[in-house]
């Protein structure tokens, strides 16, 4: 390799290095704005003024006796606790089928800043694991359609 | 007793391994004839036991046969019998068991297709593959053990796989296709643990390496659509694609895979890039460990982990082996992959080449980062986050439209230094097409910058493929022969460039239709008493009633929904919620009516007390074009793989049918 060509390659190499670089740095610089925080009602209180505006995922139960529908059938209110502190929710969503006071929620959006917890996503939290439900857990299937015939049936 | 002979027979394929892996080595060190022979024979052999452990497996699943610990897992009385066969792999151990299966099944086929012509390599790529299999045998046999007996009493009947996977037929061919690009990975890493071993790279290994990173990838690629899909038409939320962590898994080594498909080209084109490559292949094998050990060991949060288990750490030890070995053969053995001098120019098709290669890099390395992040953050500060999708959206939008505009400007450029007239000549002459394509995507769709962007440079990659791809068949055509006939001959003498540029075909049909589907979805939802009406774009969507109905393995509460427009009956629909007696809370299971244009897509959410339903409705445009164009690109991946007939060849062919009629 003469000396010409061995300088051109090593010219060629750091260019795509220093490319290689800024394109990594562009791609990955952003990421802080980009979190979503897990966060309980107690360190969302905790998080002070830095919670206000971040995305963060709420998990906790629903406070007994605190869903509110409102009027237009769509929002609706609701607390999230977690023994400690309380964040009242405001739901754009439909809620899914579970959904219902005591139960565990995630709730993914933000806090605005007067203390109001707004979110179009509502889950209700199970596991992530797949597992075969423990003692108490398993339904039979004439419980399962005994509840579905209720629902049916009340209605 | 079917526990025993299964166990016995993972016991026999971690022995093939354990005696293979040395025997190949130093059979191909010695370069003896003998011991190469004997390690075809062993990986046929090792086949043989894997093949055989997975039947066990299955007679038992089948049968239900409880006294099978992972029978008394995932199987049920209740299972119809397709659910009860691919519930092989619906679980930890028995995909484990069915990985088995599927590098059993790619060490065979190096030893039956490789016999000629790549003996300089074999040696070292079986016993690389052997020692990979001694890994997973060792996992079958011990920590992930399927045939482990149940203890007493044995269960009457067992809770069925989980319900999500019973709950769409994608699912029983999503994992194999999965596991078939995963697992085959192995064998271009094999292959370039031998070239390195045995410190030259000519073409006798360059030619089988292609069609071995071609196989996986084009598996992969249909397992990572299949699993979008299934995603699509069974979690409910209208998407395909989330940047969740495990999709990432089966993302980062596809895109390394890509890239070394690419540069493969380059190094058989100019005999450049060799260290590169072999780079980017050992990258993709490490990275299909890493997305294992992602998804197997509960690290990452994620919808699609559903199995948790004490294999997580070995998986670690097993990629921190790999990658020690993989950077010390390279440092020591990578100066002796010489390139070979060329004149590479950079407005030219290898710089093409080269910069696919750099976006492909930059894509998969913001992908790890992005999934590695929440790891790293949790174990470092202790804070539970997730890296939300806008952060991925930033890089890899502007980066796939730069692939797609690469995908035209390559082939449009010559090969190695060219004057500057011919290369403006080649990158003006398509531009008329990609004015075409921004008009037709504002007459489309609107005014939409992203789609404009994508119309104008799909119009532009779209013409540079047609171009390039026909004309062989046109150069024949203008020769006299009849059209069909130059075509079909072109296709015969080149199928690796006719394939790739229908490979190409695929891709921009699908980026176009990701780039409608992704910008133009609009939902609604609402609750609607019995009788009322969802309005969504130009549809009514009326619902009708709700009703419950019991299945033998699950019960199904279902809405009617008929699907009006301009006061037209266009169907009905029928979202539900499954219940499983496995699971404390039902699955959504949307009702999706498809079309060309777009997707009506409809989930149930819930039904009150009052029998009033909460709807959700979606109208996503072009989706199903992600999924013809991803079959597009499997279907040119397969042309590939056709071996090319030359001349004399289809000469004789041609005079022996003008002979018989």
């Amino acid at each position: 390799m003469s000396l010409e060509r061995k300088r051109r390659r090593i010219l060629v190499v750091v260019t795509v290095l220093i490319a290689g670089g800024v394109m990594a740095y562009l791609a990955t610089g952003n990421i802080g704005d980009n979190l979503v925080y897990y966060w309980s009602p107690t360190e969302l209180k905790e998080a002070g003024d830095k919670a206000f505006g971040a995305n963060v995922r709420l998990g906790g139960l629903v406070a007994p006796g605190s869903i509110e529908r409102q009027a237009d059938g769509m929002t609706m209110r609701f607390a999230v606790t977690d023994g400690e502190q309380q964040i009242t929710v405001q739901s754009q969503a439909v809620p899914p089928a579970m959904f219902r006071e005591g139960i565990g929620v995630v709730v993914e959006g933000t806090l605005d800043p007067s203390g109001h917890f707004r979110t179009e996503r509502l889950l209700v939290k199970h596991d992530n694991e797949y597992r075969a439900p423990g003692e108490g857990e398993y339904r039979s299937m004439e419980e399962i359609m005994k509840s579905l015939q209720i629902e049916e049936t009340t209605g | 007793m079917t526990s025993l002979v299964g166990q016995g027979l993972v016991l026999v394929g971690l022995l093939i391994c354990a005696v293979g892996a040395p025997l190949a080595f130093a059979g191909g060190r010695a370069r003896s004839a003998a011991a190469l022979a004997w390690s075809r024979r062993l990986a046929l052999a090792f086949a043989g036991a894997m093949l055989a452990a997975n039947l066990v497996m299955e007679y038992a699943l089948i049968t239900h046969d409880f006294s099978v610990s992972y029978v008394a897992s995932v199987g049920s009385r209740a299972t119809p019998l397709h659910i009860a066969i691919v519930s092989l792999w619906s679980s930890l151990e028995g995909s484990i068991l069915f990985w088995g299966l599927v590098l059993g099944g790619f060490t065979a086929a190096v030893a039956v297709l490789q016999r000629r012509g790549h003996d300089d390599y074999l040696g070292y790529t079986l016993g690389t593959l052997f020692a990979i299999g001694l890994f997973f045998s060792f996992l079958i046999a011990g920590p992930a053990n399927p045939f482990r007996p149940t203890p007493l009493p044995i269960p009457l009947d067992g809770p069925g796989p989980n319900p999500l996977l019973q709950n769409h037929l994608l699912m029983i061919i999503h994992p194999p296709a999965l596991y078939l690009g995963y697992v085959g990975m192995s064998v271009p890493f094999a292959m370039a643990v031998a070239a390195l071993l045995r410190g030259q790279l000519g073409p006798t290994w360059l030619r089988p390496l292609r069609n071995w990173l071609i196989v996986p990838t084009s598996f992969l690629t249909l397992g990572i659509m299949l699993g979008g899909w299934w995603s699509y038409e069974v979690l409910g939320w209208g998407g395909y694609w989330a940047w969740d962590p495990v999709e990432n898994a089966s993302f980062l080594p596809w895109l390394t895979a890509i890239a070394a498909l690419h540069s493969a080209v380059v190094m058989q084109r100019r005999g450049t890039l060799k260290a590169w490559t072999v780079i980017l292949i050992m990258t993709t094998f490490l990275l299909t460990i890493l997305g294992t050990f992602l998804t197997r060991s509960g690290v990452v949060n994620s919808v699609h982990s559903f199995t948790q288990s004490p294999i997580g750490p070995l998986f670690l030890g097993f990629l921190g082996v790999a990658l020690v070995a993989s950077v010390v053969l390279l440092a020591l053995r990578v100066d002796t992959l010489v390139s070979e001098p060329s004149e590479d120019a950079i407005v030219a098709r290898e710089g093409a080449f080269l910069l696919n290669n750099l976006i492909l890099v930059t894509i998969m390395f913001t992908v790890l980062v992005g999934t590695l992040f929440p790891i790293i953050a949790e174990a470092v500060r202790g804070v539970k986050v997730s890296v939300g999708e806008p952060f991925y959206n930033r890089m890899s939008v502007p980066a796939f439209l730069g692939l797609l505009l690469l995908m035209g400007m390559g082939p449009a450029l010559p090969w190695g230094r060219a004057d500057r007239a011919t290369v403006r000549r080649a990158l003006l002459w398509p531009l008329p097409a990609a004015a075409v394509g921004t008009a037709l995507a504002a007459l489309l769709f609107g005014t939409n910058g992203y789609i404009l962007v994508t119309g104008a440079i799909a119009g532009y990659a779209l013409w540079v493929t047609f171009d390039q791809g026909l004309r062989p068949a046109r150069s024949r055509a203008r020769s006299g022969e009849a059209l069909p006939r130059a075509l079909s001959s072109s296709v015969k003498r080149s199928p690796r460039s006719i394939g790739a540029y229908l490979v190409h075909l695929g891709v921009v049909i699908t980026f176009v239709a990701i780039a409608i589907s992704a910008n133009l979805q609009s939902s609604s939802e609402a609750v609607v008493a019995p009788g009322g009406v969802l309005e969504i774009d130009e549809y009514r969507l009326v619902f009708e009633r709700a009703a419950a109905e019991r299945q033998p393995h699950r019960a199904v509460q279902k809405a009617t929904v008929r699907v009006e427009r301009d006061g037209k009956l266009l169907g009905v629909l029928e979202p539900s919620l499954n219940q499983y007696p496995t699971m404390r809370e039902p699955i959504i299971t949307p009702a999706v009516r498809t079309g060309l244009g777009h997707d009506l897509y409809l989930t149930l959410m819930s039904v009150d007390p009052e029998g009033r339903a909460g709807l959700r409705a979606i109208v996503t445009p072009a989706v199903a074009w992600i999924w013809i164009g991803v079959f597009i690109m499997v279907a040119g991946t397969a042309l590939c793989l056709v071996r090319p007939r030359t001349g004399l060849a289809t000469a004789a062919v041609g005079a022996a049918q003008t002979a018989t009629s």
